[in-house]
């Protein structure tokens, strides 16, 4: 087993065991904190597949993780008080995760289909730019549509349904959680190592070269792009649960920022990059941001010695240079 | 005589005031080697990059394969059975060299959606990419980092990766380019072979390899085709002599 292995191995027992462990000791907050962690992992999860499968930066990635969140808000939402989603078809709102998630994957990647549509015709900095003012787009529509609670955002009573699961129960919907992130773990992996993971890479690397093999290299980002907003989408669904509440925050580029930041801190394109970088980032939350409000300070400087010193990230440093997928 | 493969008739491209092509008119034919010689900004780097789509003409047409495909992009020549060398290594430095071959028989094979099964044991691409390192003498370095070999190696990587594409005609552009005496020989007796296969257009400085292995010579100068001919005609020719060949004397 490789050095990078053993260390993703290590993460995902530390995944499953420690809450399981804050659980037992009756530590119920800690609980809710991995919960977080995880959730934010499995945004970037999915960004990293844009950003470190297909090179393509995007700041913009807030849109996917909102609209996620407003999927569940509003389906939630409609159920609480019990109104049909559209007037017209009677078509009724809904507390059931599985169908929450499925509209939420699906909203943000059709958003993605759209946008990614647009911005792949820049590169560079005009495609970082691009994605950037989508995301502002969203974030102010948000904050000006009041059906759904404007900039108060929109409060979710009770949490979602999941069968046989008691997710008002923090180790329970942990279990949901970790699931999904293991689940999107595995499909990352996956993709990686797939035709079309590989064709990916390419295009990030040579995409003269995909070209003239007859690939499309801007269809294959366009893909990876959709595939990753599904991602980010699914898990804003899940962080609005998490918290039982949203706001246009979600859309706002500070969110944009943070799930980049979680890939980078952890190592991007690395597979456990994301969950390392989101672990670190919410530990440092609770830690100092206990001791001063401005505690993304010292963040900063986390961040400034990665970018510096570590451009394979945390798991760069511990588990040595990427190998090829051999 | 039978029908070229690739054909160009009155290619003209201008950047501003320099002509880069001027009404250049070559053709490739079935089984033939014929190769684009000329001196450094004579225009070689335009020509292939009209000839495979990456520009487009001001005016003039690029047939293929009976196909008028002036206005197809480069993946649509590609898929039309084009398979072009590049001058400066345009190869995944972080994949293996397997890797790099496998994305041409995955090129070849035209649908890259599938997101979950490994590349590496879809046994299709993987005989044919095996096939093709195994032509150019590279079985033995498949599980290398690219970014690894030398630069000959990495030549030959890219003419593996244009066998994958099973083309109707390659456009090599300067494939003995920075080779030693011993590599740049060997990849001459490989091309000398591969005539048969698909015929292949060349550009390159390497005058050895050009004799050696050209049916026809084009000599370009300031963008013009001021020769065509056999390896004998442009020997003799006073008008390359003087405008080319001369120089190099």
């Amino acid at each position: 087993m490789s050095r990078e292995a053993q260390v993703n191995l290590a993460v995902v027992v530390a995944l499953v065991l420690l809450p399981l462990a804050a659980h037992l000791m009756g530590e119920s907050y800690w609980v809710t904190l991995a919960t977080r962690a995880a959730v934010l992992a499995l945004a970037g999860v999915g960004l990293n597949i844009a950003l470190g499968q297909g090179g393509l930066v995007s700041l913009g990635h807030a849109v996917f993780f909102g609209i996620g969140g407003y999927s569940m808000g509003i389906l939630a939402y409609h159920a609480q008080t019990y109104t049909p989603l559209i007037e017209s078809f009677g078509l009724p709102g809904t507390n059931l995760m599985p169908v929450i998630w499925l509209v939420a994957a699906i909203s943000a990647a059709l958003a993605a289909l759209l946008i990614g549509a647009l911005s792949l015709r820049t590169t560079g900095v005009y495609f970082i730019m691009i994605t950037l003012a989508f995301g502002q787009m969203f974030y102010f529509f948000a904050l000006s549509w009041p059906t759904y609670g404007g900039e108060d955002g929109l409060s979710i009573y009770v949490r979602n349904r999941f069968p046989g699961v008691n997710t008002l129960a923090p180790i329970q919907f942990y279990g949901i959680v970790i699931a999904v992130l293991l689940l999107a773990l595995l499909l990352s992996h996956r993709l990686a190592r797939s035709p079309f993971g590989l064709a990916l890479a390419a295009a990030r690397q040579v995409p003269a070269r995909v070209a003239a093999v007859g690939l499309d290299p801007q269809r294959l980002k366009l893909v990876a792009f959709v595939l990753s907003a599904a991602v980010t989408g699914l898990a804003g669904a899940l962080f609005a649960d998490l918290n039982r509440f949203v706001s246009p925050t979600m859309f706002s580029w500070h969110t944009s920022g943070e799930i980049m930041v979680f890939v980078i801190i952890g190592g991007v394109g690395r597979l456990m990059g994301p969950v390392v970088g989101a672990m670190v980032f919410v530990l440092l939350e609770h830690l100092l941001g206990g001791i001063s409000e401005y505690w993304q300070i010292a963040f900063g400087v986390l961040l400034l010695l990665i970018v510096l010193f570590a451009r394979g990230g945390l798991i760069g440093l511990v588990a040595g240079r990427e190998k090829a997928h051999g | 005589m039978a029908e070229p493969v690739l054909e160009t008739r009155g290619l003209t491209k201008s950047f501003g005031a320099l002509r880069a092509s001027e009404d250049v008119s070559i053709d490739l034919r079935p089984g033939e080697i014929h190769a684009i010689i000329g001196p450094n900004g004579a225009g070689k780097s335009t020509l292939i990059a009209q000839i495979c789509g990456a520009l487009r003409p001001d005016r003039g047409t690029v047939r293929f394969a009976g196909e008028d495909v002036t206005a197809l992009s480069v993946l649509a020549r590609a898929r039309r059975g084009m398979a072009r060398t590049f001058q400066i290594s345009a190869l995944a430095m972080d994949h293996t060299v397997l890797q790099n071959v496998m994305l041409g028989a995955l090129g070849a094979r035209g649908r890259p959606w599938r997101f979950f099964a490994p590349v590496l044991s879809d046994r299709g691409l993987r005989e044919t990419a095996e096939a093709a390192l195994e032509r150019v003498g590279l079985s033995d370095h498949a599980a290398t980092r690219t970014a690894e070999l030398s630069h000959g190696q990495r030549r030959q990587l890219e003419v593996a990766v244009a066998l994958t594409l099973r083309p109707r005609a390659f456009v090599m552009d300067e494939p003995m380019a920075g080779l030693g005496a011993g590599g740049s020989k060997r990849l001459t007796g490989f091309l000398d072979g591969l005539r048969s296969e698909a015929p292949i257009l060349l550009v390159e400085h390497d005058m050895d390899a050009v004799f050696a292995l050209a049916d026809r010579i084009s000599v370009l100068v300031y963008g013009k085709v001021i020769a065509t001919g056999t390896v004998a005609d442009i020997r003799q020719s006073d008008v390359v002599r003087e405008a080319y060949l001369g120089e190099e004397a």
